[in-house]
């Protein structure tokens, strides 16, 4: 660091980020809403960008990962300059099940940064990880998203306990499944109102944690399902508000 | 802050899009300065919108009467439905005079960030006018951006069945840009040559 960049912030720096969010802004601008890797969630105004001819308008649209120059703001940054790494969100928009999960991934890593300029680098590298799955149709959408959001908490410091008790320790399989207490749970410290958790749902949520496709591809639908379920139940329960977009995703 | 109907005036100038405070107050003080007729005039608009404007029955296009100009236009084409997110948008096609169908306004676009999903569309009355078997041809012409993609894509799967030719804009329009600010020759064009959609 020189000595500029120690006594003020610098006015301009430089970026890769994704695009979680864009919102109208006035006659023709947009503000977007950027995961970065190294600067974590910022907002920014994109100029002009709903006018036809503009220089960037394509590419500081959602699920596009961009390399951006970004001219620090006192409130807002604004983008200066754009330039695509990777266009996600053409292959994702067009299938509408990629489309409502990858939706819910963005929304989820919004949340989860609940401070703006906090770096979270893995963070980053699941969403962009995650986004090119969904773009390359390599699994069923849901799975990625459930693997993005179980990952997403992990990285939060909510990784859910999925073998032994979460209480106390004891070692599983175990059938019930309390968010509150952070995961699976022994019948001794079940609490009322406890889900219970089929064995092949709990697989299935072992495998999506751990990343291992080969058992997540083949889960039964009625699997997919119940583990779906646990995991947005796991979520909503770290994250203040419920998520808008889960209701949407298409199952 | 300013006092009593001055601040009231902002207050409300700002909660329409697109202005922030500082243009809310520079339009008060414009208004406060403004011959009285004028405003006036300006009053006398905003309370007609109101009053006599709704939306047509069956498109859902901004009419003054139960149906709207394009809808009860005879020589309009019945065998084709453009589809479109807002009413400014039909206003840009129109201009364009490319097109000889008829209209249906969404009223936006799908949007599960914002927690707008098909059911909060006018999808529900799109499929009701394509029942009656009229229509052989649906152009969707949302936005050219991700959220008016995805919206074309929901729309194109849903009526798949029917059986109809489903076209969309070809390319050339502003890609993230909004249709509205495409120019008459670039969106007349991309209606030219409009592609069908295969899903
Ligand atoms: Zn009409």
């Amino acid at each position: 660091m020189d000595g500029a960049a120690e006594n003020g912030p610098v006015p301009l720096y430089r970026d890769e980020a994704v695009v979680l969010r864009t919102q109208k802004l006035g006659e023709a601008d947009r503000i977007v809403t950027l995961l970065t890797r190294r600067h974590g969630r910022v907002r920014a105004v994109a100029k002009g960008v709903r006018r036809t001819g503009s220089r960037f308008g394509a590419r500081v649209e959602p699920f596009t990962q961009v390399d951006l120059q970004l001219h620090e703001g006192r409130s807002l940054d604004t983008v200066t300059q754009a330039e695509t790494i990777a266009p996600y969100g053409e292959r994702i928009a067009s299938d509408y099940g990629r489309y409502t999960a990858g939706t819910a991934v963005l929304e989820t890593a919004e949340r989860l940064t609940a401070e703006e300029r906090e770096p979270s680098l893995r963070l980053y590298l699941l969403v962009v990880a995650a986004l090119r799955s969904l773009a390359e149709g390599e699994h069923t959408p849901t799975l990625v998203l459930d693997a993005f959001i179980l990952r997403a908490l992990a990285i939060a410091g909510y990784e859910p306990s999925l073998d032994g008790c979460a209480r106390c320790g004891e070692p599983g399989p175990h059938r019930y499944f309390a968010v509150a207490a952070g995961g699976l749970v022994c019948a001794e410290h079940r609490p009322g109102g406890a889900a219970t958790a089929s064995p092949p749902a709990v697989a299935l949520l072992n495998a999506l944690l751990t990343g291992d496709w080969t058992v997540a591809d083949v889960a039964a639908d009625g699997t997919q399902r119940e583990a779906s379920g646990l995991v947005a139940a796991y979520l909503q329960w770290h994250i203040e508000r419920g998520l808008r977009s889960l209701r949407l995703v298409e199952r | 802050m300013y006092e009593g109907a001055v601040q009231d005036l902002i207050d409300e100038l700002g909660r329409l899009p697109g202005v922030g405070p500082k243009s809310a107050q520079r339009i008060a003080f414009y208004l406060l300065a403004a011959d009285p007729v004028d405003v006036r005039r300006l009053v006398t608009a905003l309370t007609e919108v109101k009053d006599k404007v709704r939306f047509c029955t069956v498109c859902g296009n901004v009419s003054e009467e139960d149906m709207c100009r394009v809808c009860r236009d005879p020589r309009r084409d019945l065998s084709v439905i453009c589809v479109v997110e807002e009413p400014k948008d039909v206003v840009a096609i129109e201009k364009t005079r490319e097109f000889r169908g008829r209209y249906h306004v969404l009223g936006g676009a799908i949007s599960p960030i914002d927690g707008v999903g098909p059911d909060d569309l006018r999808i529900r009355e799109l499929m009701a006018r394509l029942a009656d078997g009229d229509v052989t041809e649906l152009i969707l012409a949302t936005d050219p951006n991700l959220e008016g993609e995805a919206t074309a894509t929901y729309l194109a799967r849903l009526v798949k069945p029917l059986g109809l030719r489903v076209t969309r804009l070809a390319s050339g329009l502003p890609v993230g840009g909004d249709l509205e600010y495409a120019d008459e020759v670039t969106l007349g064009r991309a209606f030219e040559g409009r592609r069908a959609i295969d899903i």
